[in-house]
């Protein structure tokens, strides 16, 4: 007869990125239920926006999350232009982009070695992020850090790429897409790596929809949701479709997140042939009228909300983040239960958990 | 079965991707920010970069001459050097080197002499 036995998936776990605590009722191997507890890294970065001026918020929000940090801070501005009624110049949207773009490649990247780690593939969890290092040079190269750039801020950006540097970011591209093709035919067509992912946590069109999931979660199971077809900064100059996949599984996840990866390229590569000349930042005066404003954004995971209440100081009311993997956390309870014990891993890193995202 | 192969030969054939630290260092590019650094013959005193950082870690005493910092406080954004009217503060390439105990930087308008103290 079986027996039942509680297992904590605990914060302290050599698979998990970032501490989460599920506490998982196991019937011989099966997982029957599942209980979250967060809160182990929350700094409260929610009531600084109070203590600050609206100009030094930039960047406290970035430091939110590390990987999504250049979108954080692009959103937040994106809602206090929005408030203030400042028009971007648009040499400053394309950086926007750009940058933007660079640091969707990086996550993805970081994410497939950190998922290939789980099921213990660790070559090619180092073969990918040693092709994560050229970018992260292209980004030290551009902006002077290598993980919060810093560039982002009210009116604009701070930096400029020179035709010079322009041509060596093209480069650099060149091969790191060589050495993504070599690994593709890996990630997708692999014996290895089937088995452990096809099949696994399966949840359907009408499930995603149901219970909020963005980002790829979404988009491998057949939801067509991609906030950058609403067209802020320059992706309305550009040209691109969604990618989405049907089946639902993990393998479908990992489909549509390479494919992104050659996606991005080609968007940079677009963005950085249509640039114009022009200025990157105009001058901001004054404060933030009174006024509420919702900014949302497609982040490498899905879509991130900011929503900012302003009372006409230059301290705001209320800033409040909604980041895709806190939307993305029901849909992980929902595929947990029934599936095998060693799938764990696999199925908590497949929502590509960015815990510091959810609990600022 | 065999798909990583290709790029196992062509690792083992090719020169080591790591770089064997700190025998070996990788020059910064010219662009990275290092750690914050003030001429003080230049400074005029006047407290903006006390006003526009996010993580408040610079004090100026205007009447006294006094331009205080902390170096574990800041996070190098780089926003002082920006706003600067004199130009005074730059931004050098290195990181600070690591340390055991913590220390401000005290920079005093006197003739001649820089004072850092420990």
């Amino acid at each position: 007869m079986s027996e039942k036995g509680t297992i904590p998936f605990g914060p302290q776990h050599p698979v998990l990125p970032e501490p989460i605590h599920l506490k998982l009722v196991v019937e011989d191997e099966k997982v029957v239920e599942a209980y979250p507890a967060f809160g182990f890294v929350h700094r409260g970065l929610e009531t600084l926006a109070q203590k600050k001026d609206f100009n030094q918020m930039v960047y406290v929000v970035e430091r939110v999350c590390g990987i999504c940090s250049c979108m954080h801070g692009q959103d937040y501005c994106q809602a206090i232009e929005e408030l203030m009624g400042i028009e971007v110049p648009i040499r400053a949207e394309y950086l926007r982009t750009i940058w933007a773009e660079l640091h969707r490649i990086h996550s993805h990247l970081l994410w497939l070695g950190l998922f290939a780690d789980a099921f213990g593939f660790e070559n090619l969890f180092m073969q990918t992020w040693k092709i994560r290092e050229k970018i992260m040079d292209i980004l030290e190269a551009t902006s002077g850090n290598r993980v919060i750039i810093s560039v982002n801020i009210v009116g604009g950006v701070r930096k400029d790429i020179s035709n010079d540097q322009a041509k060596w970011i093209l480069r650099e591209l060149d091969d790191v897409e060589k050495q993504l093709k070599d690994i593709n035919d890996v990630v997708m067509n692999n014996y290895t790596v089937k088995e452990r992912t096809v099949g696994i946590g399966v949840l359907t069109k009408e499930e995603a929809y149901e219970l909020g999931a963005t980002g790829p979660m979404a988009k491998g199971s057949g939801v067509d949701l991609d906030l950058r077809t609403t067209g802020y900064a320059a992706y309305k100059y550009l040209d691109f479709e969604p990618i989405v996949e049907k089946s639902g599984d993990s393998y479908a996840r990992n489909l549509v997140r390479m494919k992104e990866i050659f996606q991005s390229i080609d968007l940079i590569r677009q963005a950085l042939s249509k640039m114009p000349e022009g200025d990157i930042n105009v001058p901001v005066k004054g404060n933030p009228p009174a006024g509420e404003v919702i900014s949302r954004l497609e982040q490498s995971r899905g879509e991130v909300v900011y929503y900012i209440k302003s009372n006409g100081t230059k301290f705001l009311d209320r800033l409040r983040i909604r980041t895709p993997t806190f939307a993305n956390i029901p849909a992980l309870l929902k595929i947990l239960p029934g599936s095998q014990l060693q799938d764990v891993p696999v199925l908590i890193l497949t929502i590509d958990p960015c815990i510091s995202c959810t609990e600022r | 079965m065999l798909d990583m192969l290709k790029s196992v030969f062509s690792n083992l054939s090719k020169k080591p991707a790591t770089r064997m630290y700190p025998y070996e260092e990788r020059k910064p590019f010219d662009i990275n920010r290092g750690h914050l650094e003030n001429n003080i013959d230049e400074c005029i005193f006047c407290g903006m970069c006390q006003r526009v950082c996010p993580s408040n870690c610079i004090k100026v005493d205007r009447k006294n001459g006094v331009w205080e910092y902390d170096p574990f406080e800041c996070v190098i954004c780089g926003v002082c050097v920006e706003k600067c009217p004199k130009k005074s503060l730059r931004l050098d390439t290195h990181y600070r080197s690591c340390t055991d105990k913590k220390y401000d930087v005290h920079l005093e308008r006197h003739e001649d002499s820089e004072k850092a103290g420990a």
